[in-house]
């Protein structure tokens, strides 16, 4: 009995067209933006329940998004193609862009009202070494964040719009990110670690 | 593109980690008053590593300075809004005086430092106007 034989389907086609790139996805502002609101209003309002729900739901989705990415997305991202790490950038990236700032505003200006109401803050607080170490940690993440993953997250964004876009740059670039997300997540779990000492 | 330059970049990132480091001196003696020469020392260092990054980004002669006002102006007035809502939150939560003249420097010198930090590592790849 005569067997067809297999068609092999091309694997080598043009390259994927790229998305059109938004450096910041203006869809999303809105959202960022009534985020942002409403935690103005609940620290002018010093709405207890409110100020605790922003720091727990921000802190929650900045930190496992921080670990998610540099512990699961990230390896993955290291061992794709370079045209694959491009189409996956030009699509993630601005996502990042809005999404990251508005986590950590949202964590960072709740967690620092919810602890000045509790009197955490108070250098008298029995364990005010660990708010400090918090305070550390925070700023250790700032410094990467600002210095290192930010600008590599927008430079990558910026050489995407360019006709033609320089692989190589944006691979050296997406290994900076990758890396600085691996710290900030390894700095994640210090902050669990700490926070959950705080509370207990 | 990226050819090589002054240490633009590393001096934005130094001048940031001197002021993180100021304000968590200061926050961790709150709501007593440190000795705060050490934070003079650190925001006077910043403010200096931010003076070098801008006549070092204003000596460049081959760089894409359309680019780099593009992203640092952005970047600018997005770091002015958050600046300002940190700084009511200093005033709402009755910072004064010493203390409150030493988290503003922090916080103006951080307004201004990141968006450098920002537009230089972009226009650094980007080609030269």
């Amino acid at each position: 009995m005569a067997t067809a034989a297999p068609t092999v389907e091309p694997t080598h086609g043009p390259p994927p067209a790229l998305p059109e790139i938004q450096i910041v996805p203006r869809g999303g502002l809105p959202f960022a933006a009534a985020a942002v609101v409403g935690l103005i209003v609940a620290i002018a309002g010093n709405w207890m329940w409110a100020i605790d729900f922003f720091h727990v739901v921000g802190g929650g989705a900045w930190t496992t998004l921080d670990l998610f990415l540099g512990f699961v997305l990230g390896p993955i991202i290291g061992r794709m193609s370079i045209p694959a790490r491009i189409e996956f950038s030009a699509r993630f990236m601005p996502k990042l862009v809005l999404l990251i700032p508005t986590l950590v505003t949202m964590t960072l200006a709740s967690g620092f009202q919810l602890a000045h109401n509790l009197g955490f803050l108070d250098s008298s607080y029995p364990r005010h070494g660990w708010i400090v170490a918090s305070f550390i940690v925070v700023g250790i993440m700032a410094v990467i964040a600002i210095g290192y993953l930010e600008p590599a997250n927008i430079a990558v964004l910026f050489e995407l719009k360019k006709p033609q876009p320089d692989g190589e740059l944006i691979a050296k670039l997406m290994k900076r990110f990758l890396y600085t997300a691996g710290i900030t997540g390894v700095m994640q779990v210090a902050t669990l670690v700490i926070m959950t000492r705080i509370a207990t | 593109m990226d050819v090589r330059r002054p240490p633009i970049w590393e001096c934005g990132v130094a001048a940031l980690a001197c002021v993180v480091v100021s304000v968590i001196y200061l926050a961790s003696y709150l709501p007593g008053k440190p000795n705060t020469v050490p934070a003079y020392v650190l925001l006077t260092a910043a403010t200096l590593l931010i003076v070098a990054q801008l006549v070092m980004i204003g000596g460049l002669s081959s760089f894409s300075r359309s680019s780099f006002h593009e992203v640092a102006g952005w970047s600018l007035l997005a770091y002015v809004v958050i600046g300002g809502m940190i700084e009511y939150v200093f005033l709402r939560n009755h910072t004064r005086g010493e203390e409150l003249v030493l988290l503003t420097w922090g916080l103006v010198l951080f307004i201004v430092d990141v968006p450098l930090i920002l537009g230089f590592s972009v226009a650094r790849y980007q080609r030269a106007d």
